[in-house]
């Protein structure tokens, strides 16, 4: 998995956020437009293009783009 | 007490999905007021121990998994003849509309809608309940007074299981059936715990409610068992709201 290709399913979700706002570092939490349901969003895409159960507490306990990335990798390799 | 309206003393009720939450603490709670149980589950240990917590008896339990049609047909011949019924199993799915998908829609709908249509129509069918008889479905808040966000195939698959619990209470009322349903809100069972919602966002829908917790499953129990009771003997086609003040915001 490509972290470029991450960044854009990730900035897919966001409706009023410009995709070009989005990158590996950027601090999710602190875009406006950051809400449960985006959070909701984001865990139902890593489902469908990665086929895994991210939850609430791993959103939680992440703070950027990569660290979601990262977690995913690691899951997957740990597979 | 004598002529207490509100016993199950010598009711036979079905209780399908005991083995947790809802369906669980309401079995639990019909045996201390002296019902007869039959429960089913889908997996036997869980099953099992809700078995081995009731009081009274004698009890009955079978193992059903509700999304094999086969088996709701073959659990209604080997019952006994019912004063009531009770459908709590339920799943859920949380997905906002845009990723919603078929598989999940068929798996939320069997269960949490036409298994309970379906097995109300065989144990009409089968003449398995008596006159008078109370059928209560465990629905939701969600999809009949409220939605909210991810809750869409949830929510239709409540809503529809409403729709149906009044038109079976119209249709059943000749032979002395009642269909009700209760209508709880959060409730402190597995589906808040299977982690889709972070600790931080289940504190944040507890400030929502009025009563400022989420329910316990005996809470909900209560209210099936007033309406399994002959206390509710006037009562059909209501959905009774338990939900800790939720839908007065």
């Amino acid at each position: 998995m490509e972290l470029t290709r991450f960044v854009k399913l990730f900035a897919d979700q966001f409706n009023e956020t410009p995709a070009d706002q989005f990158y590996p570092a950027l601090e999710y939490k602190v875009i406006p437009e950051w809400s449960s349901l985006t959070s909701l969003s984001i865990i139902a895409m890593v489902d469908d293009e990665f086929d895994m159960q991210l939850n609430g507490d791993d959103i939680e306990k992440s703070n950027t783009l990569e660290d979601i990335f990262n977690l995913i990798k690691v899951r997957m390799s740990g597979e | 007490m004598a002529n207490n309206p509100f016993s199950l003393s010598n009711k036979t009720i079905l209780v399908a999905g005991a083995s947790s939450g809802i369906g669980r603490a309401t079995a639990l709670e019909c045996a201390k007021l002296g019902a007869r149980l039959v429960i089913t589950g889908r997996n036997k240990n869980n099953l099992n121990d809700t078995y081995d917590s009731l009081e009274g008896g004698p009890h009955e339990q079978f193992i059903v998994d509700f999304q094999n049609i086969s088996e709701i047909n073959e659990l209604v011949k080997a019952l006994p003849l019912l004063d009531g019924c009770i459908y709590g199993a339920g799943f859920t799915k949380l997905l906002l509309t845009q990723f919603i998908n078929k598989d999940d829609i068929d798996q939320i709908f069997q269960v949490n809608t036409v298994a309970p249509m379906l097995l109300t129509q065989r144990l009409v069918k089968e003449k398995k309940l008596n006159n008078p008889a109370s059928i209560v479905f465990i629905s939701s808040v969600a999809g009949v007074y409220n939605v909210s966000p991810g809750n869409a195939m949830y929510s239709a698959s409540k809503g529809a299981l409403n729709a149906f619990m009044k038109n079976a209470a119209l249709d059943l009322a000749p032979k002395g059936i009642r269909c009700n349903s209760v209508n709880p809100g959060m409730v402190d069972t597995r589906f808040l715990k299977d982690g889709t919602v972070s600790e931080t966002q289940l504190i944040e829908y507890k400030k929502r409610y009025p009563l400022q917790r989420f329910g316990q499953p005996e809470e909900v129990a209560y209210g099936v068992i007033y309406l399994l009771s002959d206390a509710s003997a006037w009562i059909t086609g209501t959905a009774l709201l338990i939900d800790g003040g939720l839908t007065l915001r």
